[in-house]
């Protein structure tokens, strides 16, 4: 069903909060390893759709999808997908940086926890480390992994969330518009990162800006109306 | 300090009109003086505690007053046995309202449906306010015929007086550990559910954590509740002031309370005597418990609350 060259296809896909339709019989492809922005006036559905992309709108009672999104040829919605699965394989960055208030340690050390990746102390530090250079934090942060994550700056709590994600190895990421609480500079430097990212990961990104998009160097634009 | 005249309509006027300024001052000064005399009455009842129950310290031995002795009638106060009885029943029954608490509170914040929870939420504070006395009547009718068919020699036991208690102090741990549940950011949910954590590990790892200021508030205020009780443990406990032998079954043996001793008593005593200050000593006794685990309390959460506080953001 899915055409090679993309990661995530969308097929007639509807969504409704109770008997508001909120997306209307969405078609599209998402390229692998790309960066592709879905931009829009507010209210158009664009968050709606990232969090169909991971099923986070599953947390919201009453609401209801049809149609199919495939993952790599399978239909995520399909009845008998494990959406606690799912989600590991596509990670979310949120509009507010939403740390754990734990250590910095604790934050990206969560999700190899939680899947049992590794027991070993020594592994899971060297996942830590990774993921930390991973998204440009970790001569911030070496040593003080131990601090409370929410001593850190925003633009440093948002690259700790992208760490966080990265730490379970994911090969999509969702960044419902992760630059909208941060200052210019930190804006840029998670920019940046984003640019890095996109060599490595299928980035599905959120954004009201337009020169964002085109900073990052976005592959395709899923124009606004959700008809 | 008297404002002159100045226009009360001008918006531009930096002090405020004098109608105004007196009504603030009069509102301000009630304030203050609730707020200070609460403060002043506290500092009374401990002065007096301690005036009354000085003369007790004094005149008492203190190999006497921590022996193991109570026969007030032969001038026997040893306080062991009370405290014993006091420290015994609470502990058992915080240890049995503790898990079924927090579990309870977890369900109702975390796991219930909302219907659900709009409905058990109010019950459960509704359970908060059940005269105690009822519920110790319920333990001598119900609870201790029961017991005393498990094989202890009388169904009122320590062991009965520490389940009336846990069903006492239950309905203030659950509602206010779920109230502490209810007030963890829903990011914090949703940055756990998205990294693809269960829903349990979601609830134990981030939400308890994060709720665990609270939580603690919700234990200690229990435990005062608990050790502060008199009239069901008077009811139900069998008020015999010794301590079991260790060869016997603690749990299911009649022990006595310090609060249970000075209800029972306080009406029986020549006001002056040594055994009439002896209660006030008890008084004390529990007094500076309750303070000792406020402070606890106070001091520990302090020490997590500034962890959680959040600079620039608003939790």
């Amino acid at each position: 069903m899915a055409t090679p060259t993309n990661k995530i296809d969308v097929q007639n896909f509807s969504f409704y909060y109770g008997d508001f339709q909120a997306l209307k019989t969405l078609n599209l492809g998402i390229v692998e390893k790309r960066i592709t922005a879905l931009i829009g006036p507010s209210g158009c559905g664009k968050s709606t759709f990232l969090r169909c992309l991971n099923r986070m709108n599953d947390t919201i009672r009453g609401t209801r999808a049809e149609g199919a999104i495939f993952l790599d040829g399978q239909d995520i919605y399909a009845p008998d997908r494990d959406v606690v699965e799912l989600r590991q394989h596509i990670g979310m960055v949120f509009q507010r940086p939403n740390p754990f208030p734990q250590s910095i340690f604790e934050n990206v050390a969560f999700g190899p926890r939680i899947l049992g990746i590794t027991k070993s102390r020594r592994e899971l530090e060297t996942i830590v480390q990774q993921s930390l250079e991973g998204a440009a934090l970790w001569d911030e942060v070496k040593h003080r992994l131990e601090d409370n994550a929410l001593q850190l700056n925003p633009g440093q709590q948002q690259r700790l969330c992208i760490a966080r994600t990265i730490a379970v190895k994911p090969s999509v990421i969702l960044m419902d518009e992760p630059c909208s609480a941060l200052d210019p500079v930190a804006t840029l430097s998670v920019e940046d990162l984003m640019r890095r990212l996109a060599e490595e990961y299928t980035i599905v990104i959120v954004t009201h800006n337009m020169q964002q998009a085109a900073r990052i160097g976005l592959h395709g634009v899923s124009s606004g109306s959700a008809n | 300090m008297a404002v002159a005249n100045e226009p009360a309509s001008s918006p531009l006027a930096t002090a405020p009109a004098p109608g105004r300024r007196w009504g603030e001052v009069i509102i301000e000064s009630i304030i203050k003086i609730a707020g200070v005399s609460v403060i002043f009455i506290v500092g009374f009842i401990f002065l007096f505690l301690l005036w009354e129950g000085l003369p007790a310290i004094l005149d008492i031995p203190l190999r006497q007053l921590f022996g193991p002795q109570w026969y007030p009638i032969e001038e026997h106060f040893g306080l062991l046995p009370l405290l014993f009885g006091s420290l015994l029943v609470t502990v058992v029954a915080v240890l049995i309202a503790l898990p079924l608490g927090i579990t309870t509170a977890i369900y109702l914040g975390e796991i219930a449906p909302p219907w659900l929870r709009d409905i058990l939420k109010p019950i459960i504070e509704i359970l908060a306010g059940i005269p105690s006395i009822v519920l110790g009547f319920l333990g001598w009718i119900a609870l201790a015929p029961l017991i005393q068919t498990m094989g202890a020699p009388t169904g009122l036991t320590a062991f009965t007086g520490a389940l009336i208690l846990a069903y006492m102090a239950l309905p203030t741990i659950i509602s206010i550990a779920e109230d502490a549940l209810y007030a963890v950011p829903r990011e914090y949910r949703d940055g756990a559910l998205a990294i693809g954590a269960t829903q349990w590990q979601t609830i134990w790892r981030v939400v308890v954590p994060a709720a665990r200021s609270g939580m603690l508030i919700a234990v200690m205020l229990g435990i005062g509740r608990a050790i502060g009780e008199t009239m069901a443990v008077l009811m139900v406990t069998g008020n015999a002031a010794n301590i079991p032998a260790f060869s016997e079954n603690w749990l299911f043996s009649p022990v006595r309370t310090m609060t249970a001793t000075i209800a029972a008593e306080m009406g029986e005593v020549a006001q002056g005597s040594t055994h009439y200050h002896v209660l006030y000593a008890i008084g004390l006794l529990l007094f500076l418990i309750t303070l000792a685990i406020n402070s606890l309390a106070a001091r520990l959460i302090g020490v997590s609350g500034g962890r959680r506080s959040r600079p620039g953001g608003s939790l």
